[in-house]
C-alpha cells in the first residue's frame, strides 16, 4: 500500500489528456454506481411495497403505508448512508495522504473517539442538548467531534509554527485511547439498559427516521467537500513530503491545515448521525487505489462514489438479513468488507 | 414451553448444587442476607424477610427501605470484598456470575443464582426463594395475591378485542433509532398477553430484539406500549418522547393516539409489582375495563 501512494511521480506522468479521460470515466463510470445503488436501495426490503402505491396522490400520506416505508424507513436510510459513505471515505483518503501512512483512518484522529463520548453521556445522563428539532445525540456527539477537533488542532500548532503530522498522529492516538477510556468508565457506571443504548450505538446505525439530522450533517459535509474538491493536487505533491511539495509552490501549511480539517469535519457530520462506522474509511480508498492508482484527482472522486455505495449496499443488508431485527450497520461493513479487501490484496500481489 | 421447563430445571440443578455446601446451616433460616438483583431484594421485602436483608445492589430503588442499606455492586461490579464483610448467611446474584457463586460457596455461604424468565419462572423465583429463607408460606401467600392480581386483569380483558401491540423498553432518547422491543418470550411478553394484547412480535423468540423502523411500519400495531424504568422524567420530556412517533403517522397507533409511555422500574423487574404492572398495561390497553362503574359493579 506504502508503494501505492508513492507511486504517485509515475501517475502524474500520464499526459494531461489521458488524465481528462480518466477523469471523466472516474465520474461517469463510478457516480453512476452511486447513483444506481442509491435508487434501488430504497426498493429493496423485507416487506413488499408497490411504487404506484409509494406515489399514490389520492391517498394521504398519513395512511399510506408504502410511501412511509419508502419515504421515512428507507429513503432516508439510503441518504444518510450515501453522504456518511461518501464523507468517511473520502476523509480516510485526505488523513491517508496527509499523514503519509496507509492505515491512518478517520477515526484516527481521535474526532470520532470525541464524538462517541459526547453521545454516550447525553445517553447515559440524559443531558438534554436537543436543538432547534435535531435530537440530542447527533447533537452531542458532533459537539464532541469538534471538541477533539479543537484539541488535536491546538495539541499540533503549539509547538512550532505550522503544523506538525507528528504530533497530529500521536495526539490523535492518543486522545483516541484517552476518550475510549471515559468512554468506557462512562459505561460502567451506566444503567445496564443506557450501557446496552450506548454500546449499540457504537456499532453504528442509519435508522436516522427522519431528515432531519441529514439536513444538519450536510452543512458541514458540503463545506468538507468543497474544500476536498480543491485539495487533490495538492495531495499529490504532499504525498511526496512537505520539503518537495513547497518547492513545487505548495503552500504546505495552508494545504495540511485545510486537509486535517476538512477530513475531520467529515468525519464528525458522518459519526453524529451514522455512529462510528468502521472499515468504509480505509478499505473503500486502498480499493480505488488498487483500482484506479494513486492519483488524487481521481482517488478522491472514485472514493466519494464507491463509498456511498458501499455504505448503502452495507444499509440494505443490515436491515433485511435478519428482518425486523435490524442488524449493526458497522457489523455488516466490517464483515463485508474485511474478507473482500483481504481476498483483494492476495489476489493483486 | 420446552424452554421455560428446562430453565426451571436448570435453576433447580443449580440451587441444589450451590447449596449443597452450606447444608448444615441450611436447616436454620438465614439471618444475614445479601441481594444484588433488584426483583430479588423487592421480593424479600414482600416476604416480611426485610429486616434480614443486610446488602443491597447498586439498582435497588424498591422498596425505599432499601437505602438504609449497603450497596455492594451489581451485575457487573459485586464488591466481594464487601460482601464477605457484612457477613452474610446466603447471597443472591446473578446466575452468571458463576465466579462470585464458587467463591461464596468455598466460604460456606448458601448462594441463589438468578436468571428471569417468564410470569410463570418468576413465580417459581419467589417460591424458591420462600423454601430457601424459609418463609414457604409468605412466599406462598405473595404469589397468591400475585395471582390474584393477575387473575382479575386476565378477567376484566377476557371479552374484549385484544389489539395488536408493540411493546417497547428502550430507545434512543428524542429519536426513533436503536429501538428494543418484545420478542414473544419472556416475562413482558407474558405481562403483554396477561394484559389482553396480542404482541406483534410474537412470533419472534427471543426476549429482545432490536427493530426497524420499516418492521415497525410494517406490523402496523394498534397500540405501543413503551416502557421506562426513568419515573423522574418531567411532563414535558414525557410529552415530546410520545410525540416522537408522530414520524411514523401511518402506525395505526400514532395514528389514532395510543402511544402510551409507562414510567416506572416495575415494568422491568420481574419481581412481586409484576401483576402490579401488567395492571398498568391492561389500565393504558383496556381504559373501559377498568372504569369506576365496572368497579362498583363488582
Amino acid at each position: 500500500m506504502l508503494e501505492g501512494i508513492s507511486a504517485i511521480s509515475t501517475v502524474s506522468s500520464v499526459s494531461a489528456g489521458d488524465l481528462r479521460r480518466h477523469i471523466w470515466l472516474v465520474h461517469i463510470g463510478f457516480g453512476a454506481l452511486a447513483a444506481l445503488t442509491c435508487l434501488a436501495a430504497p426498493l429493496v426490503g423485507p416487506t413488499p411495497i408497490s411504487l404506484r402505491a409509494v406515489f399514490d396522490q389520492s391517498l394521504p400520506f398519513a395512511q399510506n403505508v408504502d410511501a412511509q416505508i419508502f419515504f421515512i424507513a428507507r429513503l432516508p436510510r439510503a441518504i444518510a448512508g450515501a453522504l456518511v459513505g461518501a464523507s468517511l471515505a473520502t476523509a480516510g483518503v485526505v488523513l491517508q495522504a496527509l499523514l503519509r501512512n496507509p492505515l491512518a483512518t478517520p477515526f484516527t484522529l481521535g474526532v470520532s473517539a470525541g464524538a462517541s463520548l459526547g453521545a454516550m453521556l447525553v445517553i447515559t445522563f440524559g443531558v438534554p442538548l436537543a436543538v432547534l428539532g435535531a435530537a440530542a445525540v447527533p447533537v452531542a456527539s458532533f459537539t464532541g467531534a469538534v471538541g477533539a477537533l479543537a484539541i488535536v488542532y491546538g495539541l499540533a500548532t503549539m509547538r512550532r509554527q505550522g503544523l506538525s503530522t507528528l504530533v497530529l498522529l500521536l495526539a490523535g492516538v492518543t486522545l483516541n485511547s484517552l476518550f475510549s477510556a471515559v468512554i468506557l468508565f462512562v459505561q460502567y457506571v451506566a444503567d445496564p439498559a443506557q450501557t446496552l443504548q450506548s454500546v449499540r450505538w457504537v456499532m453504528g446505525n442509519l435508522d436516522v427516521g427522519s431528515y432531519n439530522p441529514i439536513l444538519w450533517a450536510i452543512v458541514p459535509m458540503g463545506l468538507a467537500g468543497a474544500v476536498f474538491a480543491r485539495l487533490p493536487r495538492a495531495l499529490n505533491l504532499l504525498t511526496l513530503g512537505a520539503d518537495s511539495a513547497a518547492t513545487r509552490g505548495i503552500d504546505v501549511l495552508n494545504t495540511q491545515r485545510l486537509a486535517f480539517l476538512s477530513a475531520s469535519l467529515a468525519t464528525g457530520a458522518a459519526v453524529a448521525i451514522g455512529g462510528p462506522i468502521g472499515f468504509v474509511g480505509i478499505i473503500v480508498p486502498h480499493l480505488i487505489r488498487l483500482l484506479v492508482g494513486a492519483d488524487h484527482r481521481l482517488v478522491m472522486p472514485a472514493s466519494a462514489f464507491v463509498g456511498a455505495a458501499f455504505l448503502v449496499a452495507c444499509d440494505v443488508a443490515a436491515r433485511t438479513v435478519l428482518s425486523p431485527m435490524e442488524l449493526p450497520v458497522g457489523v455488516v461493513t466490517a464483515m463485508l468488507g474485511g474478507p473482500f479487501f483481504l481476498w483483494l490484496l492476495v489476489r493483486h500481489r | 414451553m420446552t424452554n421455560r421447563t428446562k430453565r426451571q430445571k436448570h435453576a433447580i440443578l443449580a440451587l441444589t448444587f450451590l447449596t449443597a455446601p452450606g447444608l448444615v446451616s441450611a436447616q436454620e433460616q438465614p439471618q444475614r442476607i445479601v441481594s444484588i438483583v433488584p426483583a430479588l431484594t423487592e421480593t424479600l421485602f414482600a416476604m416480611g424477610a426485610g429486616d434480614q436483608v443486610v446488602g443491597v445492589g447498586s439498582f435497588d430503588t424498591h422498596p425505599p427501605d432499601i437505602t438504609t442499606r449497603p450497596r455492594v455492586g451489581g451485575l457487573l461490579d459485586p464488591d466481594m470484598e464487601q460482601i464477605f464483610a457484612l457477613r452474610p448467611d446466603l447471597v443472591l446474584l446473578y446466575g452468571s456470575q458463576q465466579n462470585q457463586a464458587e467463591q461464596l460457596a468455598r466460604a460456606g455461604i448458601q448462594v441463589l443464582p438468578y436468571t428471569h424468565g417468564g410470569i410463570d419462572d418468576t413465580l417459581s423465583v419467589i417460591s424458591h426463594l420462600g423454601m430457601q429463607i424459609k418463609r414457604p408460606n409468605d412466599a406462598k401467600r405473595l404469589i397468591h395475591s400475585m395471582q390474584a392480581e393477575l387473575e382479575n386483569v386476565r378477567a376484566r380483558v377476557a371479552q374484549r378485542e385484544r389489539p395488536s401491540v408493540l411493546l417497547v423498553f428502550g430507545r434512543e432518547p428524542g429519536a426513533l433509532r436503536n429501538i428494543y422491543a418484545s420478542g414473544g418470550t419472556g416475562f413482558l411478553h407474558d405481562m403483554l398477553e396477561a394484559a389482553g394484547g396480542r404482541n406483534v412480535l410474537a412470533h419472534i423468540a427471543r426476549e429482545s430484539l432490536q427493530i426497524t423502523s420499516e418492521a415497525i411500519l410494517a406490523s402496523a400495531p394498534d397500540v405501543v406500549i413503551e416502557l421506562t424504568y426513568d419515573d423522574r422524567m418531567t411532563q414535558e420530556t414525557r410529552a415530546a418522547e410520545v410525540a416522537v412517533w408522530n414520524r411514523l403517522p401511518a402506525v395505526p397507533a400514532v395514528r389514532n393516539q395510543q402511544v402510551h409511555l409507562l414510567l416506572g422500574n416495575h415494568f422491568v423487574q420481574p419481581g412481586p409489582r409484576l401483576a402490579e404492572a401488567t395492571t398498568a398495561i391492561a389500565r393504558a390497553l383496556h381504559p373501559e375495563a377498568f372504569l369506576p362503574l365496572l368497579e362498583l359493579a363488582r
